[in-house]
């Protein structure tokens, strides 16, 4: 730890000497980073992109401060060859917030711009298309502004007063005068009221003819709405497609039909709570969502909490198990979308629920195991089931890949529908973001477990999976890959498992968390998946946030899908491997 | 199967047992129906990887005759809402609703869907699809298991079970004219809240 804060503190010293003037170091109580004036975000993140090889935007999000009438933007940066984080900030009056955009740096920070806009009212100068994302346009107010008060609100934070005062029960439905989770501002008239004319686009199924400027012959574009529901979205995912016969002009995609304002209710909530709402995030891995969560908010709690050596493995476990029934179903619904309908789903499922079995028997639940608690685990594993993993991890996981592999990878259909369709470069994906296993299919090898080692991951003997070609195929091909590596880290972690305590400290609801703010990030089946907390202090953080893997890697969707042709579209996005829950959130 | 069928109070002659069925209309129009209830392939969130693995081998749904899955309304039975629903999706709710025909059943999946779960609170959450869509049966849980959920299955086939083609209401003259499908406004706009928010309008223009 003093290693690495002596390396950042290098690192600062070059960059203030540079900009003496326009960088300051963030020396607020558990803060760490640079805070730069806004007008010179632009010039000094080129410089730090170019000249100190921070490449590597993982996350843009805001901080609504207040009680000191300021907005914060907080960027995070990394090093796509590994290392520790580098934070900038850029702080701007609440009452005009504007930053200048980085799209034109960082492509990859597009969607997360216009998500700050829509639910915080952050304006990016100079991004090209700053819309809503999550919420619909013509939706009254930016919903994460500490002042913004949904309707069932029943108080700043939780927990809340009494739901049954002397015994009667109180609905929160009853305050409302349409009994319904609605309000409408002051002064709404529907009768006068006029929509917000979506884009044309949006509206469905539209043909514009063009005229082609060489040959004078006129031609037909026609704009195809894929989704909300459509079998291969995997969820209420939209894709907007211009196509000129079957190839594909643009794309756009749109999302928030799955938005359950995860972020609105863990800033209500104690921190403990929020540990349930983790695993509805991505709700086929739960207990990697729990893990990322729990290691930022030890990060702040401090060396008190780090968990015992027995709840370290059996985190690692949990977590490396959660990657394989991801990586089974990403590539049972992979050949869903292919055309193979559902016979590989079904091998898929059939591994899952052997993997559910050991949630179930730990966690109690089979899909939202709210197992991790900060400082550990929050109880045992019962007998018998060290056997049953052993048993899984030696036997028959292993021999399932390779009947899976068997079936599916020499397949010729599978080879020509997806070798060298929606190519993604490694430029391409370091600029985009992209994360997890659609960067490392690109032939970057970027693995949080290996470029920035977390828990006990630096003590087990595996490779980084990576692929050359960053085309559909490798990013199915990269699943196996990466489900043999699990396997490897699985087999190393039963064996050593240790005995011993499984929780640092007491059991507890409630936990003080010191002030500060803190960014963990796991290498999630997806990919990267970061929490910021910030906390002022009290039981509740002032702040959460969550950089989803798969709201970020979609970003890359549009460059992808560019003169594919349309059938390619739903094999594009089902080798990206979203789920809506965490898309969304 | 014809055993099955048979109403107990109609005797078959003897050496035709087994063979042949005395049946009341109702009984064996019910009984096909409620062997193919073919559910929408419309998955919403959480809940809808479990209505997934429902029909996997394991849980395997295939046994009440409820295997095809179709993804056009047009073709479905029975409308499974398995998971949040949320007031950017709720008018595609709506819309696929009353695209499916007659006979229709909805099953509120989960917390979620019968009353807006752990995120009830939240801005952009339905608290209930029953505020808008008429719901045959609840399956509680977060997310129900594939038990709870093929338990729901079943009682909605009992439901069929007790219909009576006499009394249904697609077989009456006043055909149901569908749920007008809401509007995105500053928030959701349900159309049938109309006359309440005028009233409000006015009362506020009166006191001003």
């Amino acid at each position: 730890m003093n290693d690495q804060t002596t390396v950042m503190n290098k690192n600062y010293q070059k960059i203030l000497e540079r900009f003496p003037h326009d960088v300051q170091v963030d020396e607020r109580e558990g803060y760490s980073g640079l805070l730069i004036e806004a007008n010179q975000l632009l010039s000094i993140m080129e410089t730090l992109r170019d000249e100190y090889e921070y490449d590597f935007l993982t996350s843009v999000t805001g901080v609504d401060y207040l009680p000191d009438e300021k907005m914060e933007v907080v960027y995070h940066l990394f090093k796509s060859t590994g290392g520790s984080i580098l934070e900038v900030k850029v702080q701007v009056p609440r009452s005009n917030p504007v930053v200048p955009s980085l799209v034109g740096l960082y492509p990859g920070a597009s969607f997360q711009e216009r998500e700050a806009w829509d639910l915080l009212g952050i304006r990016f100068e100079g991004h090209p298309n700053l819309t809503r994302i999550l919420m619909w346009e013509g939706f009254a107010g930016h919903p994460l502004r500490k002042d913004w008060i949904e309707t069932f609100f029943e108080g700043d934070v939780k927990p809340y007063e009494d739901r049954w005062p002397e015994g009667k029960v109180s609905k929160v439905e009853t305050t409302n005068p349409y009994g319904k989770n609605i309000t409408y501002p002051d002064g709404f008239n529907p009768e006068t009221w006029i929509p917000d004319s979506e884009d044309l686009l949006f509206q469905g199924s539209t043909v514009v003819k063009v005229e082609q400027e060489e040959t004078g012959i006129e031609t037909e574009q026609l704009v195809v709405n894929l989704g909300p529901q459509h079998p291969s979205t995997h969820g209420v995912f939209r894709m907007v497609a211009t196509l000129e016969g079957e190839t594909v002009l643009d794309l756009e995609p749109v999302m928030g039909y799955l938005h359950r304002n995860h972020e609105k209710i863990g800033e209500r909530n104690t921190f403990s709570m929020n540990m349930p709402y983790t695993d509805r995030l991505d709700y086929f891995c739960s207990m990697s969502n729990n893990f990322g969560y729990a290691l930022t908010v030890e990060k702040l709690l401090g060396e008190k909490y780090q968990p015992p050596e027995r709840a370290q493995y059996i985190r690692v476990i949990m977590a490396e198990l959660t990657r394989i029934l991801n990586h089974f179903m990403a590539i049972g619904f992979f050949l869903n979308d292919l055309g193979a309908y559902f016979t590989p789903a079904l091998y898929a499922i059939k591994e899952r629920e052997l993997i559910l079995d050991i949630f179930e028997a730990v966690a109690g639940s089979r899909m939202m195991c709210n197992y991790y608690r900060f400082g550990g685990v929050v109880r045992d594993l019962p007998g018998g089931i060290e056997e049953q993993i052993r048993k899984l991890v030696y036997d028959r996981l292993p021999r399932q890949t390779d009947e899976m592999d068997r079936y599916l990878v020499e397949n010729e259909i599978v080879i020509g529908r997806s070798q060298d369709v929606g190519i993604l470069t490694p430029e391409q994906a370091i600029a985009f973001s992209a994360v997890g296993p659609v960067l490392r299919a690109s032939g970057v090898p970027y693995d949080i477990r290996r470029a920035d080692p977390y828990s006990i991951y630096d003590r087990f003997d595996f490779d980084v999976a990576v692929r050359y070609h960053g085309d559909v195929y490798d990013r199915f091909l990269i699943r196996f890959d990466e489900i043999r590596q699990s396997i490897r880290i699985l087999q190393q972690a039963i064996d050593d498992l240790p005995e011993g305590e499984i929780l640092a400290n007491k059991p507890a609801y409630k936990f003080r968390i010191p002030k500060g703010e803190s960014y963990g990030r796991v290498e999630g089946p997806k990919g990267e998946l970061g929490y910021y907390v910030v906390s002022d202090g009290t039981d509740n953080p002032w702040r959460y946030h969550v950089r989803a893997p798969s709201f970020i890697n979609l970003t890359g969707l549009r460059e992808m899908c560019l003169g594919e042709k349309v059938a390619d579209l739903v094999a594009i996005l089902g080798s990206i491997d979203i789920v809506l829950g965490e898309v969304d959130r | 199967m014809p055993n099955e069928l048979n109403k107990p109070e109609y005797n078959i002659p003897p050496g035709m047992e087994g063979t042949v069925a005395i049946t009341t209309l109702d009984r064996i129009y019910n009984w096909g129906r409620r062997y193919s209830v073919w559910p929408m392939f419309f998955g919403l969130a959480c809940c809808a990887i479990e209505m997934i693995a429902t029909a996997g081998a394991r849980f395997d749904m295939a046994r009440f005759g409820m295997e095809i899955m179709r993804p056009s309304p047009r073709q479905c039975d029975l409308m499974i809402v398995s998971g949040t629903v949320t007031k950017k999706m709720l008018p595609q709710v709506v819309r696929l609703y009353n695209q499916m025909p007659e006979p229709k059943y909805v099953l509120s999946m989960g917390a979620c869907a019968s009353g807006g779960g752990p995120f009830k609170r939240g801005y952009n959450v339905v608290a209930g699809i029953d505020k808008y869509i008429p719901v045959d049966v609840y399956v509680p849980g977060c997310p129900p298991t594939p038990q709870a959920l093929l338990f729901g299955l079943m009682k909605i086939q009992e439901k069929i079970d007790n219909q009576s083609i006499k009394h249904v209401s697609w077989y009456q003259d006043q055909q149901d004219e569908g749920i007008p499908v809401p509007v995105l406004g500053p928030d959701l706009i349900d159309l049938r809240d109309f006359p309440k928010l005028m009233e409000k309008e006015q009362d506020k223009e009166v006191q001003a």
